[in-house]
């Protein structure tokens, strides 16, 4: 879409931010190097585990070093073969400065950063998932969050009611289907734009939800109990992937599930092959005889479960309660997570990790009472990170991703 | 196409079914509201509520007294204005959700210019305005230049930038060390310092609290100036071509990255002014949970009038009725609120889907280039 724009390219922005931070952490830190009692980082690796002591200042600088370096090489013409992966490995190292940065003088947890990461990322996970399964069908989803909410409220109510737990789970995911049938009905029967279908549906879970907690929920008194922690005997005791992948709450490992599920069926069934045609090609598959309607329905249905899951992880397996609007916006974030993984499952996973690993800085860095200048930041603008990664990640990569061809378009016979 | 429209409307004389045809489109939002009433009714009924209580209640609290109907102009005021910032956004083929956002950052704008400065309130009250106006456009504008230069999606953007503005003006309202705009004198740390009183809107008060103020004028205003911008200007014109056609706009010439700038700033703009009159015409300050859920709800009254500019302005007073009734419904029927917002989705439902719609009143199908479509996908490539 965007025009072949003159003068500065994404490359040179990119080369550009690393340099310009490159000597923001030399300047900063190149003058404490020669003290006499270094302050020192000490990342710990799980609770009994090896403890790593970094000297704080020596590392930032030398991280800047190879900051400047990548940044100055992505400014040369014709050097994209040395620069990209300088770039990607600058890209990567952000991650361990911003720790190390932040825990100056103090110890922190890597293993516990990393599985929060993972916990935090979960719905995000699912809901790029259910992005994924109705934009490959050529259904956009923005009523991923709406989902979410009815599933977040009518999985909690189900459970304070029945009592039992693992049917406010099976209720979040049903009620995430059944809305989306609405979503399907409004945008491949009726041949609404998606986006204000999306939008209707998205408006209709917070009335829907509100009504529920206010009518219903806030009287009852339950909640509070969230689903079992669940470790897996024999792989959990495998050091460092054991606690991260084989130790959590059932919706977490889910989605570990759905996430390879979707990869499999997506690229080696015949279902997952019907969906990407009638998302790319609606009238060349129906050509050859598939049912474009069925398939769309089905598809946008199973986006609408996986989101309904994504639901149960607030209300029943995180918080043991519904609050209005408790989604804050993960819905739209797993678009960009979507988005950021080129509507492939395990890029969006990554995407969505690289989302929690901003959810979990954000209150890392409030435990560790970070400072600029003396003074601590405030809680604010720590909030504010998941929102504003998304807005750079989604600027940085979607002029290059390109979605399905047929996403966004009801189709016509 | 004819033959068949022909085929489905009601016997009559020529002349009522040639007024039937032309007013159609104009009766479908109509009955649009009145099927969502009857859902809510039933809706309301099988959860064990009094319907015919709740929704006498909600017509006296909303246009039953002059007072209620002072409150719902005063409380439709920003649905309008912003309802119009998002009418222009579709226009320009631009869905923008971030009028909340946008709303916020104007006032804080507002507050800044009207606590900061001493001037007569010929010049304080215009300065205000201008200052929400600046405020919402630039906030806006950072989605339009992603969307332009990126081609980032703004849907995703503007709720982002939402999110962003309310944590920002948070902060700016309860950060104690330093004091920035909060009030020392308030305890409780919610709001703002209040604004100059050369700096409050005029107004006509009604009962005892509530105060007609000069903001609903300025809607009125804008309604029409939007009217006459998208019709009988250049650059009007050029708006409306991107977002019909964005290749055609390109083969003719004119910049299509710089009228989508331009139409998320003026889209944002409208927000801004929207915020404006929030605080120089109701509170007087800015509080940290001003105005919730806006760009959905400017979302619905955009849709509701199927953007246009006139229509805008009977969607904003039914919203704004809606929303000011929904108090004395609560108390006469013990309901919760939140029956109205289930209402207002599917009166926005069936707008949307006017098909269904159509189907159950028999109206015609509607012809080519009535329905409204916004989404082209993620924007990439």
């Amino acid at each position: 879409m965007p025009e072949r724009r003159r003068g500065v390219t994404r490359r040179q922005i990119i080369a550009g931010f690393f340099t310009l931070l490159g000597l923001l952490l030399i300047a900063t830190n190149a003058g404490g190097l020669g003290a006499a009692d270094p302050t020192t980082t000490r990342l710990g690796f799980g609770v009994p585990g090896p403890v790593i002591e970094v000297p704080t200042t020596l590392s930032l600088t030398v991280i800047g070093v190879i900051f400047v370096a990548a940044g100055v090489l992505g400014f040369v013409p014709a050097s994209e073969q040395a620069s990209t992966p300088a770039l990607w490995l600058s890209g990567v190292l952000l991650f361990p400065t911003v720790l190390i940065w932040a825990a100056a003088g103090k110890q922190t947890n890597v293993i516990t950063m990393v599985s929060e990461t993972l916990r935090l990322g979960t719905p995000i996970a699912l809901g790029a998932m259910a992005g994924i399964w109705a934009e490959r069908s050529g259904v956009v989803n923005i009523a991923i969050e709406g989902m979410m909410l009815t599933g977040a409220a009518f999985g909690f109510a189900a459970f304070v009611f029945t009592g039992n737990i693992w049917l406010g789970v099976l209720a979040a995911i049903a009620l995430g289907g059944l809305i989306s049938l609405i979503h399907g009905a409004l945008s491949i029967t009726f041949k609404t734009d998606q986006v204000i279908s999306g939008t209707v549906i998205n408006i209709l879970a917070i009335g829907v939800t509100g009504y529920l907690r206010r009518q219903f929920i806030v009287d009852s008194g339950g909640g509070r109990v969230t689903l079992p922690d669940i470790t897996i005997p024999g792989l959990s005791q495998i050091p460092i992937l054991g606690p991260l992948f084989f130790v959590g709450k059932p919706i977490f490992f889910g989605m570990l599930i759905i996430v390879v599920v979707t990869h499999l069926v997506l690229f080696f069934t015949r279902w997952g092959l019907r969906t990407r045609a009638v998302g790319e090609n609606p009238k060349a598959a129906d050509t050859v005889g598939i049912n474009v309607t069925r398939v769309r329905y089905i598809d946008v249905a199973i986006s609408g479960l996986i989101a309904g899951l994504a639901g149960a992880w607030f209300s029943l397996e995180t918080v043991g309660n519904f609050d209005d609007g408790m989604t804050a916006g993960k819905g739209f974030i797993a678009l960009a997570a979507m988005i950021f993984g080129k509507w492939m499952p395990f890029g969006a996973f990554g995407g969505a990790m690289l989302f929690g690993f901003a959810e979990a800085l954000q209150t890392r860095l409030q435990i560790l009472n970070v400072q600029i200048a003396g003074t601590p930041v405030p809680n604010q603008f720590l909030q504010v990170l998941p929102y504003v990664a998304t807005m750079v990640v989604l600027a940085g990569l979607i002029g290059r991703a390109v979605g399905p061809a047929a996403a966004g378009k009801p189709y016509e016979k | 196409m004819a033959q068949a429209v022909e085929g489905r409307t009601p016997s009559g004389p020529a002349g009522f079914r040639a007024i039937y045809e032309r007013y159609s489109p104009l009766l479908v939002p109509v009955l649009a509201v009145f099927t969502a009433l009857v859902l809510g009714a039933l809706m309301i009924g099988l959860t064990g509520g009094d319907w015919l209580a709740a929704y006498i209640g909600l017509w006296q609290g909303s246009f039953g007294s002059p007072r209620a109907i002072a409150d719902t102009v005063v409380r439709s005021t920003p649905f309008i204005i912003c309802g119009l910032g998002v009418a222009l956004g579709f226009k320009a083929g631009l869905f923008n959700i971030g009028a909340e956002g946008q709303l916020y950052a104007g006032a804080v704008c507002v507050v800044v210019v009207g606590t900061v400065l001493q001037l007569p309130p010929v010049l304080h009250i215009p300065l205000g305005i201008i200052a929400g106006a600046l405020g919402g456009a630039a906030w806006a504008a950072i989605a339009g230049i992603l969307k332009a230069r990126t081609g980032a999606h703004e849907v995703i953007n503007t709720i982002m930038l939402n999110y962003i503005a309310i944590r920002l003006t948070d902060w700016l309202i309860k950060s104690k060390t330093p004091y920035i705009l909060g009030d020392p004198a308030d305890a409780s740390g919610a709001r703002t310092r209040f604004i100059a009183d050369s700096a409050r809107m005029p107004g006509i008060p009604v009962g005892d609290t509530t105060m007609l103020h000069l903001g609903i004028l300025i809607a009125v205003a804008l309604v029409f100036l939007a009217d006459w911008f998208l019709k009988r200007t250049t650059v009007g014109f050029e708006l409306r071509t991107a977002g019909v056609n964005a290749n055609a706009a390109r083969y003719a010439g004119i910049s299509v990255p710089r009228t989508i700038v331009l139409a998320m700033a003026l889209s944002g703009m409208m927000a801004g002014i929207a915020g404006a009159g929030e605080v120089m015409g109701v509170r007087y300050a800015l509080n940290a949970d001003f105005f919730s859920g806006l760009g959905f709800d400017a979302i619905a009254v955009a849709l509701l009038a199927r953007t246009n500019p006139i229509g805008i302005l009977f969607a904003g007073l039914l919203w704004g009725g809606l929303l000011t009734g929904a108090r004395l419904m609560q108390v006469r029927a013990g309901l919760s609120i939140d029956v109205i917002k289930i209402v207002q989705a599917l009166i926005i439902m069936f707008v949307a889907a006017d098909q269904i719609v159509r189907f159950i009143y028999r109206i015609p199908q509607r012809r080519a280039g009535e329905e409204t479509m916004i989404s082209k996908g993620w924007g990439g490539g």
